[in-house]
C-alpha cells in the first residue's frame, strides 16, 4: 500500500568501495552514471541535487552538492550540500525526499563520495584548543576505535559477549560480502585469523574494526505519482528517515567527548540515543521492527553490530548474541543483517556510507542481490551512528 | 564537598535543573528548558567506578603526542562519578595494563605530566585502580 507520504527509489548506483587514490568527484560521477542508467533517465531530468560533504578533499568536498552538479554538466538546477558525520548520506537523502513531499519538485538525486587516507581518521589539521575533537587526540589519545573498545568491553562485561561473538559477526560478514562486487574486501575469515590480528583497542582486534575505503554511491528519488507514471510502478518505497539528535542527557560516551551529559538533573529518556534513532523511523512509519526482513547497521566495529541488534528493536536488551549465535542474523536467518557485508567488507566511505545502505536494501527489496539475496524481504531498515550527535535510519518498503 | 587541597577537575552545575557539566559549560546550561539557570564552578569527584576500559594498541594520529619511542600501549579508562551523574574519560598511568582493570572497580584521579616545553608543563588527570600507587611501591 502506498502512501501520500511514500517516495520512490528509481535508480540507485554505486562506485566499488576500494583504495584507488583517485578524486572523489570521480567516485560519485560513476555512482551518479549508473543511477541514472537504472533510473532509465537523463541528468538533465534531475531537478534537485543533494550531495552529502566530505571533510577530507578540500572545497569542492565541502560543497559536494555543487560539486557534482558541476561534474555533471550545469543544468541551473537547485542544490544542497549536507554534513552530519556518518548520518550526512542519509540527510542528503532526507533533503531530497523533503524537496518531493513538499511538492518542489518531482525527480531528485542524491550523492555521496569519499577518498580517505590510510590508517586512523584523524582530526583537520591546525591548533584548536576548543575543539573537542582535536583535543580528544591531544590530551587522551583517544581515536574512534578507543569509543567502539568501551562499547565492547561494556558488552562483555554486561552481556556475557565475548571475543569470539565479536569475531563470529566479521566472519558472517565476510561471508556475506563474498559475492558483493560492490565490496571492497572480498575474502572468508575464519575466527582464528580474527583473533590472530593485532590489538587495536582492547578487546577489539584490527579484523574487528572497520577500515576507511574510497567509494561512491547515488540515488534517485522519485514522487510516487511520478514513479507511477513514468515506468517505476515496482519502485521500492522510503516510508521513513531519521536524523534525531540525542535527549539530554545523553549518559553514553559518544565520540568526540570527554565525558557524557549528567544524569544528576533530569530524568534519563526512555530510549538510548542509538535506539531512539531506529524507534524515529518506525513511529514515522508506523511500521515496527518484528515486520522487518532485513537491515543494514554500521558495524565500525563487529562488536557495535551486536548493539544495534538490540537499537533497532530484532531482541531485548542482551539477547544480540543469542540472535547471532542462533544464525538468526545470517542470511537465511530470521532477520538477515548486513547482506552487503556491512563496513567488515566495505570499509567506511563517509559521506557515501549511508546511502550504499539504502542502496543496498533496494537491492534486497527488489530481489536483485545476486548471491546474497534476502528471499522475500519486504522491509529493511538502515541505521548509523557518528560524531558530534548525528546519527540515521532509513527505512524503506516495497511497493 | 571538601577536598581540601588535592587536586580536582573543576565543572560547573546548572542552578535549576542541577545537572553537571565537564568540561565546564560557561555559554549556558545545556539542559533543556534551564536556559536562565546560573552555571556554577563546582569541584567534581575525586573517585568513581569504571565504566569501561580500553587502550590504544597503536600510536594514535596527529595531534597525539607520543611520550616514547617505540610507541608503549596506554590504558583509556571512562570512569562514572556517583554524585554528578557523569562519565568522564581519562588515560590511565603508563604502569597500569588492561589485566589490571575490571568494569565497576573504583578509581581514583591523579594528575600527570602529558607534554613539556620550554617554557610549558602541560598537565592532564588520569584515573588509576584506588591504592594503585601504594600496590606499585609496595
Amino acid at each position: 500500500m502506498s502512501r501520500p507520504d511514500d517516495v520512490a527509489i528509481i535508480g540507485v548506483g554505486m562506485h566499488p568501495w576500494g583504495k584507488w587514490g583517485r578524486n572523489f568527484v570521480t567516485y560519485g560521477v560513476e555512482a551518479i552514471r549508473q543511477a541514472l542508467t537504472d533510473a532509465a533517465i537523463d541528468y538533465r531530468d534531475i531537478q534537485f541535487v543533494a550531495g552529502a560533504d566530505t571533510m577530507r578533499n578540500g572545497y569542492p568536498g565541502y560543497v559536494a552538492g555543487a560539486t557534482f552538479a558541476q561534474a555533471m554538466g550545469w543544468t541551473g538546477v537547485p542544490v544542497t550540500s549536507t554534513y552530519g558525520a556518518c548520518a550526512s548520506g542519509a540527510m542528503a537523502i532526507e533533503a531530497a525526499r523533503q524537496r518531493i513531499l513538499s511538492g518542489m519538485c518531482d525527480v531528485a538525486l542524491v550523492v555521496g563520495a569519499d577518498t580517505t587516507p590510510k590508517g586512523f581518521l584523524a582530526p583537520n589539521k591546525g591548533e584548536r584548543n576548543d575543539d573537542p575533537d582535536w583535543l580528544r587526540f591531544r590530551l587522551l589519545g583517544a581515536t574512534n576505535p578507543t569509543y567502539f573498545a568501551l562499547y565492547a568491553r561494556r558488552r562483555m562485561e554486561l552481556f556475557g559477549a565475548t571475543q569470539e561473538d565479536f569475531a563470529a559477526v566479521k566472519v558472517k560478514n565476510a561471508r556475506h560480502g563474498l559475492e558483493n562486487p560492490y565490496a571492497r574486501y572480498r575474502k572468508a575469515y575464519t575466527a582464528e585469523e580474527i583473533m590472530a590480528s593485532p590489538v587495536v583497542a582492547d578487546p577489539l582486534h584490527l579484523l574487528h574494526i572497520c577500515a576507511t575505503s574510497d567509494g561512491g554511491a547515488a540515488v534517485i528519488l522519485a514522487s510516487r505519482e511520478w514513479a507511477d507514471a513514468h515506468g517505476h510502478s515496482g519502485a521500492v518505497n522510503i516510508k521513513a528517515v531519521s536524523t534525531v539528535t540525542p535527549t539530554f542527557p545523553n549518559t553514553v560516551i559518544e565520540m568526540p567527548n570527554f565525558a557524557t551529559d549528567s544524569s544528576a538533573g533530569l530524568p534519563v529518556p526512555q530510549h538510548t540515543f542509538k535506539a531512539s534513532i531506529a524507534q524515529a523511523c518506525y513511529d514515522q512509519a508506523g511500521i515496527g521492527p518484528d515486520e522487518v526482513s532485513v537491515a543494514e547497521v554500521y558495524d565500525l566495529s563487529a562488536a557495535l553490530e551486536l548493539d544495534w541488534y538490540e537499537d533497532i528493536g530484532l531482541c531485548e536488551p542482551g539477547e544480540a548474541e543469542k540472535l547471532l549465535r542462533n544464525g538468526e542474523t545470517t542470511i537465511g536467518g530470521r532477520v538477515p543483517v548486513n547482506p552487503s557485508g556491512g563496513l567488515a567488507c566495505f570499509g567506511e566511505a563517509v559521506p557515501a556510507q549511508a546511502i550504499a545502505q539504502v542502496i543496498e536494501l533496494t537491492w534486497q527489496l527488489r530481489g536483485e542481490a545476486t548471491g546474497r539475496q534476502v528471499e522475500g524481504a519486504r522491509v529493511g531498515i538502515s541505521a548509523n551512528q557518528g560524531l558530534f550527535g548525528h546519527g540515521s535510519s532509513v527505512l524503506v518498503v516495497k511497493n | 564537598m571538601e577536598l581540601g587541597d588535592e587536586p580536582h577537575l573543576v565543572g560547573t552545575r546548572c542552578s535549576i535543573s542541577g545537572s553537571y557539566f565537564f568540561p565546564p559549560e560557561r555559554t549556558m546550561s545545556r539542559a533543556p528548558g534551564c536556559s536562565d539557570a546560573t552555571l556554577e564552578d563546582v569541584p567534581l569527584s575525586r573517585s568513581g567506578t569504571l565504566w569501561s576500559y580500553t587502550n590504544a594498541g597503536y600510536q594514535p594520529p596527529d595531534p597525539f603526542v607520543a611520550r616514547s619511542d617505540p610507541f608503549v600501549p596506554f590504558c583509556i579508562a571512562a570512569v562514572e562519578l556517583a554524585d554528578e551523574g557523569i562519565v568522564v574519560l581519562g588515560q590511565c598511568p603508563a604502569s597500569v595494563t588492561v589485566d589490571d582493570l575490571s568494569v565497576g572497580m573504583a578509581m581514583e584521579l591523579i594528575f600527570e605530566e602529558l607534554d613539556r616545553t620550554a617554557t610549558e608543563q602541560l598537565m592532564m588527570w588520569k584515573w588509576q585502580p584506588v591504592g594503585w600507587s601504594e600496590r606499585k611501591n609496595s
